[in-house]
């Protein structure tokens, strides 16, 4: 294993991430905030941790395809230890390391879990810093990286193939992967510009609408305010939200593909969009019909059943209502909604619909065959058929996926007192990048031991790295190969 | 006339062999000697061994003085070539070649002589499918041939007991739906053609050709035998290039099954087929058939390319309970030992590449030749031209028409209308005339009527 390769580009990245506290510096700058002096250290200590990495192993080898998952992990790693330094060093927040790398590795993640309260009192920069995090975790930092720093001198398709989810890997938008990370980053900016704009005009302060766009764009799920979006209390916004979250939740290579030619519809020629749209409405209506009927009173059903879903099923993790305060089949409902996630190649976390379909199709297809022993039945999405291989690893996914899901349970429940609700759906929070969870974590991580947070960071990271590139790094055939 | 034909295969031997018939000089050209000498000993033809798109066996086969040539190489490429060949180097005004790839297709414009100069495109595979869609779209109906675009159809059907007009003459027809025109071409009483009258009466087991605009096609097929449920299910056995392509046409309108015996092409055919269930297996396979349900399957097509195979399997599927069989035939002898009995329906893929190619061959204008009866009899769609003067048709009475015995008009279509032939229509020019010859000996003097005499420039 090279050590230099992976201290190098660790390095260079670092020196790179350290530009990102500039941003907040200057809101900090703006409101007149003493964060400014936390923002500086943090960008002096990281800028000089990459430098020393960097500058004397410039020039080394090339990068190889096994390395990529390490630097993967490595990355968020890294990023989440230094980019927790403003909120361990800000003042008046008095946070604990873990509870520093927590909300760090959550932003990054794009989870949304917080541990943070009293937000509406916070210093502006250090809200916006937050929120930042999300954005640039959104896309993933190395697809950032390769589109905007193409002298790192990287190969760039083991990076690529490593960050960016979902099963159809191979499926490249353009020859070039410098090319394809610069149109997905296009694509990125400009679905936020425009989400910011209509929060604007929906009747968001241009703070909050600029800081909600990369929440709402990363599918990550972090306010500015401790309500969540349920702040603003205005439909037109929970729209806005909603139609964002939505199309974030859309494979960035199809937003592309109709960029190019131009033709909205091609969204609805997709099998896996269609499924994901008839996957949102079916929920919607069931939680809405549950909500009408539940026991208790439950506050406009309508509006919030639909904000809650798509929140939910989207994995972004934006309230407007304590959906714990629901009926549990509601609630459930919405977890397992999340479980699926939204589509592969977008934002959002879960086990990628695409993935859910295609288990489901196999399951047709033993149906299938029983009826007509000598059928020969290919699993085809929509009109394209799949490989064999591909079911193989989507059902090792979905096994592993599930196996870490009930594991990481069991172990929190050994480590702490921490009820089954409570323990059950924080993991399934974290590990789909949802946010917040029911029971004790229905809107704040806070109260948690510190042991739990350790292994729901890791769930997150498990999770926004679609496990498997996890995983390899924790095998010893890896570091011998 | 002389034709050069390019390929000795299956297709390429049956053209050489009915054109052969009608008295046109073949040249016939393959790189297999033994297949050649094997032709040249039974027809009356020139032949040439040698690669069929060299401009030196060209030569050698006559091109420079050839007025049509017809490359129906197995390959599409050898075809284009040699088309072009012919037509840089020799000038051969018409040119037929088989194409067999649909990607070829993408834009018509390819084929002009600016680019790849074909006169006329041919695939025998499309037409066999066609063919066999417009049979199954037809319960009961044996043979369906379109002409004027499908505006005007020919259907021959058997007669059975319970048909209404079954024992009536004729004229009957007329009373029993008034609203409904139709012409009986001609009827087959056991392989006998008989010229139908109005007073003729039609029996049980008559072969009954008739002619009417395809939205009547239905109403009139009911008088001969009883409404015949729509197909529902359909199995097609062979999933070759027929096969496939019947299937991809019809699954979104029947229930679909394909058997293949090649489990490498059965994927292949599921990866494709969107809406059909592919099984893999053997179709003469009786358990697997009986799995399948056969005896719920209302149309059984055979369409491998064995036809010991095909006529095995259509035979057990009938025997199992499937309503109809329809079984592909290329080889001539087989066809009339097999059709009539248990096999409802024989398909020739020659007979229809056969037709094809004979519009082109037949002098005056001539839109169509569908042949019938394994090549016995012909219909053929006549374009009628110059005036009363000049021409032998225009501005007369179809019963003042000096027709050959054993022709019949079944139908006129002008512009967009349809007529059907009684006594006292009157032809007109670029009247599309459609005529039955229950004996293709007719042809020449049928040509000879059409023909507009040489005092017309």
């Amino acid at each position: 294993m090279h050590f230099s390769v992976i201290f190098r580009v660790t390095g260079t990245l670092l020196t790179f991430f350290s530009a990102t506290f500039v941003p907040p510096m200057l809101v900090a700058l703006y409101f007149q905030e003493q964060t400014l002096h936390t923002f500086s250290i943090a960008l002096a200590v990281t800028l000089g941790v990459g430098l020393a990495l960097w500058l004397p192993l410039r020039g080394d080898r090339e990068l190889r395809g096994g390395d990529g998952f390490l630097i993967t992990a490595l990355f968020y790693l890294g990023l989440g230890v230094f980019g927790a330094i403003p909120f361990l060093l800000a003042p008046n927040l008095d946070l604990q390391l873990v509870d520093a790398v927590f909300e760090s590795m959550s932003g990054l993640t794009t989870t949304g879990a917080t541990v943070l309260v009293n937000l509406d009192d916070m210093p502006k920069s250090l809200l916006f810093y937050r929120q930042q995090l999300q954005w640039f975790g959104g896309m993933g930092i190395i697809v950032l990286a390769v589109a905007i720093f193409p002298m790192l001198g990287i190969g760039g398709m083991q990076l690529y193939r490593t960050e960016s989810p979902g099963p159809v890997k191979d499926n490249k938008l353009t020859p070039r992967i410098t090319e394809t990370a610069k149109a997905l980053w296009y694509i990125y900016v400009s679905l936020t510009v425009a989400c910011a704009l209509a929060y604007w005009a929906a009747g968001m302060s241009l703070f909050d609408a600029v800081s909600h766009s990369f929440a709402t764009v990363a599918i990550g799920g972090f306010s500015t305010h401790d309500a969540s979006i349920g702040y603003f209390n205005s439909a037109l916004i929970e729209s806005v939200a909603s139609i964002f979250m939505v199309l974030s939740g859309i494979n960035f290579g199809l937003h592309f593909l109709v960029w190019r030619r131009k033709n909205p519809l091609l969204y609805f020629a997709d099998y896996e969009v269609r499924t994901y749209l008839l996957v949102l409405l079916f929920v919607s209506v069931t939680v809405i019909t549950l909500l009408f009927n539940a026991p208790m009173d439950v506050e406009s059903p309508l509006r919030k059943g639909i904000f809650q879903t798509i929140s939910y099923a989207t994995t972004t993790g934006f309230v407007t209502a304590d959906v714990s305060g629901w009926p549990s089949s509601a609630a459930m409902l919405l977890l397992l909604a999340a479980f699926a996630g939204g589509c592969a190649g977008s934002t959002a976390g879960g086990i990628k619909l695409v993935r859910v379909l295609m288990i489901y199709l196999q399951g047709m297809r033993e149906v299938r065959r029983l009826i007509h022993p000598n059928g020969v039945f290919p699993i085809k999405l929509g009109k394209t058929p799949v490989s064999d291989r591909l079911i193989e690893s989507v059902w090792s996914f979905f096994s592993v996926y599930v196996l870490l899901f009930f594991l990481s349970v069991v172990l929190i429940m050994l480590v702490s007192e921490l009820d089954f609700l409570t323990a059950f759906s924080s993991v399934g929070a974290t590990l789909n990048n949802l946010g917040p969870g029911l029971g004790e974590v229905a809107l704040n991580y806070a109260g948690l031991d510190a042991s739990v947070k350790w292994v729901l960071m890791f769930n997150m990271m498990l999770g926004r790295l679609e496990i498997f590139t996890l995983l390899v790094l924790l095998t010893p055939a890896y570091w011998r190969r | 006339m002389k034709i050069l034909i390019l390929g000795a295969g299956q297709v390429g031997g049956t053209l050489a062999e009915s054109l052969a018939q009608e008295a046109f000089d073949i040249t016939l050209v393959d790189t297999d000697g033994e297949r050649l000498h094997e032709l040249a000993m039974r027809l009356d033809i020139q032949t040439v061994e040698g690669s069929a798109s060299h401009p030196d066996v060209l030569r050698k086969a006559g091109a420079d003085d050839a007025d049509m040539l017809i490359a129906v190489t197995s390959s599409d490429e050898i075809n284009m070539v040699a088309c072009q060949v012919c037509y840089s180097l020799f000038r051969t005004p018409m040119k037929i070649a088989r194409i067999r790839a649909a990607a070829y297709m993408e834009k018509e414009e390819f084929f002009h002589k600016n680019h790849m100069p074909i006169d006329r495109l041919i695939n025998p595979e499309a037409v066999v499918t066609s063919q066999i869609h417009e049979l199954l779209s037809h319960p009961g109906a044996l043979d369906v041939a379109d002409f004027a675009d499908g505006r005007v159809q020919l259907v021959a059907m058997k007669a059975v007991h319970n048909g209404p007009l079954v024992g009536h003459a004729l004229s009957f027809l007329r009373e029993d739906m008034p609203s409904v025109d139709t012409r009986v071409a001609a009827i087959f009483r056991r392989g006998q053609s008989i010229l139908p009258r109005g007073e003729t009466v039609i029996e049980a087991e008559d072969e009954v050709f008739f002619i009417a605009a395809r939205e009547h096609i239905n109403r009139v097929m009911q008088e001969l035998r009883k409404a015949e449920q729509a197909y529902k299910r359909i199995t097609i056995a062979g999933g070759g290039n027929i096969g496939a392509r019947l299937a991809s046409e019809i699954e979104n309108q029947y229930a679909v099954k394909v058997i293949e015996l090649d489990p490498a092409r059965a994927k292949t055919l599921a990866d494709r087929l969107h809406n059909t269930v592919v099984i893999q297996g053997a179709a003469t396979d009786r358990e697997l058939l009986l799995e399948e349900n056969i005896e719920q399957c209302d149309a059984f097509c055979a369409l491998t390319n064995d036809d010991e195979v095909n006529v095995m399997a259509s035979l057990m599927a009938k025997r199992l309970g499937c309503r109809q069989v329809i079984t592909l035939i290329t080889k001539p002898a087989y066809v009339d030992l097999v059709q009539g009995g248990e096999i409802d329906i024989a398909i020739s893929p020659q007979q229809a590449t056969t037709s094809s190619v004979l519009s082109h061959v037949r002098k005056g204008d001539v839109a169509r030749v569908h042949s019938l009866r394994r090549g016995a009899a012909e219909a053929m769609e006549a374009i009628a031209h110059g005036d009363s003067s000049s021409s032998n048709v225009v501005g007369r009475k179809i019963q003042e028409l000096k027709l050959p015995d054993g022709v019949t008009i079944g139908a006129i279509v002008r512009g967009e209308d349809v007529l059907i032939a009684h006594d006292d229509v009157i032809v007109e020019t670029d009247d599309h005339v459609i005529l039955f010859m229950v004996d293709k000996g007719k042809v020449a003097a049928v040509e000879r009527l059409f023909q507009v005499s040489l005092n017309f420039v």
